[in-house]
Order: structure tokens, then C-alpha cells, then sequence
């Protein structure tokens, strides 16, 4: 009840909107009838001084694609999530442990993915959901360690993002997050490669607006990993973020950096109040 | 060695100057932005300038820039202004310094700077990702720029 009145007034301050701000598509999006989304507000975090309201990825795309985000069964990123289901119960490595041996049901999960990356405070570091997974098959399972964007990696963190659908992204961006955001923010506004281009320049100066063929959104990562169409397979966060600073003409940095670490701290940080949408579809 | 590989730079460019009456990046003289003698000291093909404006690997110039004389340029971008009428705008010293180096005219601009060569941060080989070697040449040659600027100066009202 409370998420569907939520969901009406997003649409009407989307359809206010789209005059003013480009064009995102002016729709709501509801998962197999059941999961409302919270694809757009009008209030970004105080802490994001360059958005005055946030968009979900999906509001950029084109009709027939939202469509198949609405319906579990048209949506082909949940054919990854179906694999890490039956891996999750696939007794892997020397302790003779599934994850499903510690953690029951994947729906145990649920809110996990809202609070990614999150500072551990055990291991000292800043630690994304691809993190916690290997730790947990390193330490706890005696399984080695999947690789950033090996399909397995990919599909559990759809799995396990996939029983968030409808939790609000909650990223802590203060206390020991802190200097992991600012570092995050620093990269987000600095012009890489030949074609100088920063973050912000496509996602908060121009979305709406097109590139080419590309209609630009704010780059919001609630809704990974996505399943890309041009690819046709589920992406990370990383890889999208490789692809992105790729096409400036820079040097990229690697799937697992501390940069890409710290940027997502950022990123997502950026879409605190939308939910959790993974695994989209996007192009 | 930075100093010594820059040297090099502007003996070759010297050389070319000998030759060709080119001008290197580095030696563009902006006055308000504008740039008043053809980099390449030659006059601009404007058909060679269609093509470097809508061919990807080259200009590209209408991922971002509408122009509607141009409809065989598929998915023309919005995120600067429409080209159309530019001519009567600026003049081509004008034109000639923004398609160069944008950033001499609108401090701060988005758009790409041609007719460069950094110093960037992280530059790449390319569309490759990986580190690039060297010193990397400018985005468009002398030529090109002339050629993009002599097709702008026949878009006009």
C-alpha cells in the first residue's frame, strides 16, 4: 500500500519532470506485479551536490526494454541468477561447505546488497559484495577464490542482489567509508584521457541528453550487475566502469582496484534511495 | 628526458614548418580563443570536413552536435549546440580556434580538444584502454581541423 502510493507520486513528479529535465521516460516499474521500484525520486542525498533528484538507469531506455525488466520469466539476467541458486547449494572447496550450509535460503540475503560496498571492520578494508562472496569461499569454505568477472562471481552477486529488489540502496559514506567517498567523488569529477572527460560530464551535466545513439542516464549502479543486451550477459559495476573510462581515450584501471573500489563507494552513494533493481536490463 | 623529448617535438614541428607552413599544437596562437592563420597553411576542402564531422573514427562531430544539412548522419547527439546557422555566428578564425581547442573559448567546455596533445590524464592508446606510448598526436591533423572548418563556414542561415 505504502509502496504503491510511492510509486504514484514518482510518477507524477517523473511526468512533472520530463519538461523540464530531457527526457527520461515518464513510467513506474513494478516487478512481476509484486515489487514496486523506486526508480526516481526528487530528493538526491544532501551529500550529492550535483543531482537534485535521481533516475534509475532503466528510465533511459527504450520501451520494449523496460518492459522485459517487469517480468521475471522476460528477463534473461535471471537465468544467471537461476545458476547461482544451484550453485549456492553446491557443497565447494576442502571445509565441505555450500554457501547454503552457513546461510540457508538465498532470501537471507535480502538487504545485503543495499549497503554494498560496506567498510570490515575485520579485515580493515573497504569491501564490495564480489569481496564478501570470495571471502567467504576462501576463508570459510576452502574454495578458491572466483576471479572479478567470472560468470560465477557475476551471477551470485545477481543472486544475491536479486532478494534486495525494492530495498533502498543505504550506503554508509561516513566514518571509516569517508576517505574511501572522497576519493571515489575526486575520481568522479576528474577529466580522464585524451577526450577529457570526466564522470559528471555525461552523467551529471548530460543525462537525458544523447551521445550519438546513447541516451545518457546519471549512471546509477542499483541495478547491477546488468544483463547489457549488446552483450548478452550479465556485467559488474567494474566492467561497466572499465567501458566507461575506455571510451575517454584513457588508460583504464582494473576490475578490483582500489580506485574502482572507492568510486563505487561513491557511485553508489549517488543512488542512496533508489532501489535495488538488480539484475536490470539495460542495452 | 620531458625536456629533451619536447625539444625533439618542436624540432620536428620546425621541420614541418620548413615544409609545409604547418603550425604544431603547441605552437597555436589563440587570441580570445581565436585563431586567425590556417593550421596546415593550406585552405580547407569542405567535403573532406563532411566526412571528418560524421565519421566516427574521425570528428565524430555529431555525437554531440546536430546538423541538419547533413541527414546521412544517423543518431545526431545533443549535448552541445545544433551546428546549424554556425557561419553566421563566428567567423573562421573563431571556428577555426573552437574546433582546435574549445576549452580557449568556453572555459571549462565538455567538448574534446582536436588539436592537441596534453598534457591529458591517464591517456590511452586509443579506444584500447591500455597505457599510451609516447606522446600521443593530436585528435585531428592540421588539415583535418581546416577541412572541418571550411564545411562550418558554409552552414549558414
Amino acid at each position: 500500500m505504502k509502496f504503491r502510493a510511492l510509486a504514484s507520486t514518482c510518477a507524477i513528479v517523473a511526468f512533472a519532470g520530463v519538461a523540464a529535465n530531457a527526457d527520461p521516460a515518464d513510467d513506474t516499474l513494478v516487478i512481476n506485479g509484486e515489487i514496486p521500484i523506486v526508480t526516481h525520486t526528487d530528493a538526491a542525498p544532501p551529500y550529492i551536490e550535483g543531482l537534485t533528484e535521481q533516475y534509475s538507469g532503466w528510465h533511459f531506455r527504450e520501451a520494449d526494454t523496460r518492459a522485459m525488466e517487469q517480468d521475471d520469466f522476460d528477463n534473461p539476467g535471471m537465468l544467471g541468477v537461476e545458476a547461482a541458486a544451484a550453485n549456492w547449494n553446491e557443497v565447494d572447496g576442502t571445509a565441505g561447505k555450500a554457501c547454503a550450509s552457513c546461510h540457508e535460503a538465498p532470501e537471507s540475503m535480502a538487504g545485503v546488497r543495499t549497503q554494498m560496498p560496506k567498510y570490515s571492520e575485520a579485515k580493515g578494508t573497504m569491501m564490495t559484495l564480489e569481496m564478501y562472496i570470495n571471502e567467504c569461499r576462501t576463508e570459510r569454505m576452502g574454495a578458491e577464490a572466483w576471479g572479478w568477472d567470472d560468470a560465477a562471481m557475476v551471477n551470485m552477486t545477481a543472486l544475491i542482489s536479486s532478494v534486495s529488489r525494492g530495498l533502498p540502496m543505504n550506503v554508509a559514506v561516513d566514518g571509516p567509508a569517508a576517505p574511501y567517498w572522497e576519493q571515489g567523488k575526486e575520481m568522479y569529477y576528474t577529466r580522464y584521457g585524451q577526450l577529457e572527460l570526466s564522470c559528471a560530464n555525461c552523467h551529471e551535466d548530460n543525462y537525458g541528453n544523447y551521445i550519438r545513439a546513447d541516451h545518457l542516464s546519471q549512471g546509477q549502479i542499483n541495478g547491477f550487475p546488468v544483463y547489457r543486451l549488446k552483450d548478452a550477459k550479465l556485467s559488474s559495476i567494474h566492467n561497466r566502469f572499465k567501458g566507461c573510462v575506455r571510451d575517454t581515450r584513457a588508460e583504464t584501471f582494473k576490475p578490483g582496484s582500489p580506485e574502482f573500489i572507492a568510486l563505487e563507494v561513491y557511485v553508489a552513494s549517488r543512488g542512496n534511495g533508489l532501489s535495488v533493481e538488480s539484475p536490470s536490463i539495460r542495452n | 628526458m620531458k625536456r629533451q623529448l619536447l625539444l625533439g617535438l618542436i624540432l620536428t614541428a620546425a621541420a614541418g614548418v620548413a615544409a609545409s607552413a604547418e603550425t604544431a599544437p603547441a605552437d597555436v596562437a589563440y587570441e580570445d580563443g581565436a585563431v586567425a592563420q590556417s593550421l596546415s597553411g593550406a585552405a580547407g576542402n569542405p567535403e573532406e570536413g563532411a566526412k571528418v564531422i560524421s565519421t566516427r573514427s574521425l570528428g565524430n562531430c555529431v555525437a554531440c552536435h546536430a546538423i541538419t544539412a547533413m541527414p546521412s548522419a544517423a543518431f545526431q547527439g545533443n549535448i552541445g549546440p545544433s551546428l546549424d546557422g554556425v557561419a553566421g555566428r563566428w567567423d573562421e578564425a573563431g571556428l577555426r580556434g573552437i574546433v582546435s581547442d574549445a576549452k580557449m573559448t568556453f572555459d571549462g567546455t565538455m567538448m574534446p580538444s582536436f588539436y592537441k596533445t596534453g598534457p591529458y590524464i591517464r591517456p590511452g592508446d586509443a579506444f584500447t584502454g591500455k597505457a599510451a606510448e609516447g606522446e600521443l598526436p593530436p585528435l585531428l591533423s592540421a588539415q583535418q581541423i581546416e577541412d572541418v572548418v571550411a564545411y562550418l563556414m558554409t552552414l549558414k542561415e
